[in-house]
């Protein structure tokens, strides 16, 4: 048995968890985890990293100190829709297998295009529990983003009936909001692109909810019936950590106690695709479609673009713990940079995105060498590969070597302003598991890239402390910091 | 916890380009609402819209971003020089991850958008522009503001549609607080183009009258839809000692309260949040309904909306408590730049003490219960202002901003 096969058993483990609350938790859920599945606690690849595991976290400075102490974040419901399967459970599956989900572009013809492989996602809306009237008022992004809200939302346990709406805000992630519905309307409303003064008689009533896509922030949160602040957070391809990020803010201050926060997207579609194309940014391996996305391999062609949601509940850490919730992970430290350099160019040095973990790191008071474990951004580019290794080891120093890193874009693909949610819930799951997944489709590596990118197969690995970044068109760079729940308490 | 001040404004707006020009005409009442120019909208319900005039983006945008930007981007980064130069920032000392930039956004960069959508649609994909991929998106222009004058710190990007340019400020005052000495924030907006203009149509918001006089009069008992304009608003905003301590020449006020509510889902038989953004703005700043010497409107103009906003304001201040304004009517609503547009207004409001008029509105309706300014500009003296603004889908924001003396 050579991959880990975790999510089924270890899903059923965690809501038995939270049916006993918290104070029954296992202490620790991965050896529960690798009996039941018959693996062996130590991954296939132990040896590459005997030496990397985490010890406890040092962490920098006194907390409260007479200093007013600072409320902080729980993670405690999590919903997903993914390439390779619908809902935690299944994405979940699909990042500890190693597999990919990329395949050949299905929503429409690609073979006028260069690059013509993504990671799309099997969804079915009806299926998915989303309304008649939801389905046509929806553009497929805002319906990811509804179906992702409801599983965080009964995963979290939250009794919405017994929540504060006015204390309970939503932030939601988007890079290019409703841009499928758009590009389709536009070219019903344009006669295939005839007509410049485009047709209103032709215009769907739902148009101007797809032109705005802040729309989507509403939808979900009349999901759980917030009523405080709410926006879609759109920073390119960091506005999954941005969100998130903004909503860990608001939590913070005190604004509210609750948040819904994530990102979603769904930008497959042909002026996705040519925007793309025209700055080769996306693989031209079309040929082995399961193997497009290549982060840190030699032979990486590109980013291969994707699709999918993922929501999150925040509660304030207090109120979550008095209520028994279970508490996936805290989010300790985030901070967020630009590079000031170039709309999509990013500098070798990773100056900015080292800039923006140094100012997480420190939000969080933890030391560098904490860090257990890195979701990095690995787009599949060779621009982001020696740019985000760069950052690693700028801020990481020496125990940049130590840290296992690995890309889920390798199995997912890049769905641009929806990943960064992606990436925290996969580093939540990582957290609570003790598993990390690896980086798919890395056969050969890059001579130049001397780090552990975790290549093919999904590590059993405690990490306590937990790092995720991005990097967005437009120069952005933002770093967040996930911490198993008992690590700071 | 130091103050979080307003040190520089940058103004685009259809009644004049650049603060001063505005401010002239807003105070005299001149509208920039007349029919459309910028394409023929004669095949549309609505025809009016509040175009900026006079803008020739070659004198202000270096050639070499002409190709990779909007009409809107090119606006803001007008809009941001004219606001740095105003706070007369020198941002060379600045320390280096110390300036912030953060914007709101509507509907991004629609005509570079429809452009590329149609070369697309019509050529083929080897026509699409190799910017489309970042030229048209929500982000722009605070990646484009953030590389020009190498802004490296704490950014961001909100979209509440029309509540953008609250909610961008509001952010904006969250990392000033955190330590960014220096945050460019607000909202420009421009979405002058069919395929800008169709879903806006769709919305079932827009005026359909073709008289400039009569198409969009808020709180007034013919009140039937708003007109669309571009433009908005960029403001500097700073740490009150960082500012003084470098020498702002000037303080326009302080950015002192800060709210955000979003309305029930429908049928739910909640009340509305406006009010609620409204109390908490002005709890936020330390203050009391009271306190506030002027409310700027969000200003729909739909019916329903209008009675929502006035029930919201009576609520807090009592009927005909506090004077309303709405010089929106002058610009028509600018999206994401419309909230930033009234904030700096409000703030030259307060510079001089003098509330700007609701232009073509004769008298409110008297069920909405306003002491809506109306006729002409309103000389008093303001210590705080409230700014109200709505985004589509049940936003709603509100600043408190206040005079500092000295």
């Amino acid at each position: 048995m050579n991959r880990i096969a975790a999510g089924g058993t270890s899903q059923a483990h965690h809501r038995a968890i939270q049916r006993a609350g918290r104070d029954d938790r296992d202490p620790a859920p991965s050896r529960t985890l690798a009996h039941r599945t018959g693996s062996t606690r130590e991954g296939p690849h132990s040896d590459w990293h005997s030496s990397a595991r985490t010890t406890n976290p040092k962490q920098l400075g006194p907390r409260g100190n007479g200093v007013k102490t600072m409320r902080r974040v729980a993670i405690t419901g999590l919903g997903t829709v993914a390439p390779g399967g619908n809902g935690v459970k299944e994405y979940w599956e699909l990042l500890t297998s190693g597999r990919s989900a990329t395949r050949t572009i299905s929503f429409f013809d690609p073979s006028p295009f260069r690059s013509r492989v993504a990671a799309e996602c099997d969804f079915d809306p009806v299926s998915a529990g989303l309304t008649p009237q939801e389905i046509r008022r929806l553009d497929r992004a805002a319906q990811f983003a509804v179906v992702s809200a409801r599983e965080a939302l009964a995963d979290s346990g939250l009794d919405v009936s017994r929540l504060d709406p006015g204390r309970t805000g939503t932030s939601i992630g988007s890079a290019v909001g409703c841009t499928t519905s758009l590009e389709r309307e536009y070219v019903v409303v344009s006669d295939g692109g005839r007509k410049w003064n485009v047709d209103h008689e032709y215009a769907v009533p739902e148009l101007y909810r797809h032109f705005v896509p802040n729309t989507m922030a509403a939808e979900v949160a009349w999901v759980v019936g917030a009523e405080g602040p709410a926006a879609v957070v759109s920073t390119g391809c960091t506005s999954g950590l941005d969100a998130v990020g903004h909503a860990v803010e608001l939590i913070r201050e005190g604004s509210v106690d609750v948040m819904v926060a994530g990102a979603t997207e769904a930008p497959i579609s042909p002026i996705t695709s040519a925007c793309f194309d025209a700055i080769h940014a996306t693989t031209p391996h079309n040929d082995e479609p399961d193997r497009a996305c290549r982060p840190f391999d030699r032979t990486r062609g590109g980013l291969v673009l994707g699709e999918g949601a993922a929501v999150m509940i925040l509660e304030e850490w207090e109120s979550a713990r008095a209520r028994g919730a279970h508490i996936y992970a805290e989010i300790a430290g985030f901070a967020a940079r630009c590079n000031a350099y170039h709309m999509t160019g990013l500098k070798p040095d990773g100056r900015e995105m080292a800039e923006a973990i140094d100012a997480a790191l420190q939000e969080a008071r933890l030391a560098p060498d904490s860090i257990g474990y890195i979701n990095a951004h690995g787009s599949g580019t060779k621009m982001n590969d020696r740019h985000e290794t760069g950052a690693f080891k700028r801020s990481l120093g020496d125990h940049a070597y130590n840290v296992p890193i690995s890309s889920i874009k390798s199995m997912i693909g890049h769905s641009l302003g929806a990943i960064g949610s992606l990436e925290i819930v996969a580093c939540a799951m990582a957290i609570e598991h003790g598993v990390l997944p690896p980086t798919a489709n890395l056969h050969e590596p890059d001579p130049e890239l001397d780090l552990d990118y975790i290549p093919l197969t999904a590590r059993r690995q405690r990490a306590d402390v937990v790092l995720t970044v991005g990097s967005g068109f437009g120069g952005f760079q933002s770093a967040m910091l996930l911490t198993a729940p008992d690590v700071r308490s | 916890m130091t103050a979080a001040v307003v040190t520089g404004l940058g103004v685009a707006a259809p009644n004049g380009l650049g603060t001063e020009a505005f401010w002239k005409a807003t105070l005299a009442g001149r509208s920039g609402l007349a029919a459309l120019t910028r394409f023929d909208p004669a095949q549309y319900p609505s025809v009016l819209a509040g175009e900026i005039k006079g803008f020739t983006a070659e004198d202000h945008i270096p050639s070499r971003l002409m190709p990779q930007t909007d009409h809107m981007t090119r606006l803001a980064l007008a809009a941001t020089d004219w606001a740095i130069g105003d706070a007369g920032a020198d941002l060379r000392q600045l320390p280096e991850y110390g300036m912030g930039v953060v914007t709101a956004a509507s509907g991004g960069a629609v005509e570079f958008g429809q452009r590329e959508l149609e070369n697309l649609w019509s050529k083929g994909k080897e026509y699409v522009s190799a910017y489309q991929s970042f030229a048209w998106f929500y982000a722009v222009n605070t990646g484009q503001i953030s590389i020009r004058h190498k802004m490296r710190g704490p950014s961001g990007v909100l979209l509440t549609e029309q509540a953008g340019g609250i909610d961008a400020i509001g952010h904006a005052r969250r990392h000033v607080r955190k330590g960014t000495p220096l945050v460019v924030s607000g909202g420009v907006d421009a979405a002058l183009c069919p395929w800008g203009w169709v879903p806006q149509i769709a919305s079932g918001r827009m005026s359909t009258v073709a008289d400039p006089d009569r198409a969009y009069l808020p709180f007034s008992a013919d009140a039937c839809g708003y007109v669309v304009g571009e433009g908005g608003a960029v403001v500097i905003l700073e740490d009150a000692a960082s500012a003084r301590e470098r020498g702002a020449p000037r303080v326009y006020g302080e950015v002192a309260g800060y709210a955000a509510t979003m309305d029930p889902a429908p049928g739910t038989g909640r009340p509305a949040g406006l009010r609620r953004a409204a109390e908490n703005a002005i709890a936020d700043a330390g203050l009391t309904p009271g306190d506030i010497d002027v409310v700027f409107a969000d200003a729909a103009g739909v019916p329903e909306l209008d009675r929502t906003e006035a029930a919201a304001i009576t609520g807090l201040f009592g009927r005909h408590g506090v004077p309303v304004t709405a010089p929106k009517t002058m610009t028509g609503r600018l999206l994401a730049g419309g909230a930033a547009l009234d904030v700096a207004t409000a703030l030259l409001s307060l510079r001089d003490g003098v509330i700007p008029p609701t232009v073509n509105v004769r008298a409110p309706a008297p069920e909405h219960g306003l002491d809506l300014v109306t006729g002409g500009p309103r000389d008093t003296d303001l210590r705080s202002a409230l700014v109200l603004a709505r985004g589509y889908g049940g936003f709603n924001a509100a600043l408190v901003l206040r005079r500092t003396d000295g």
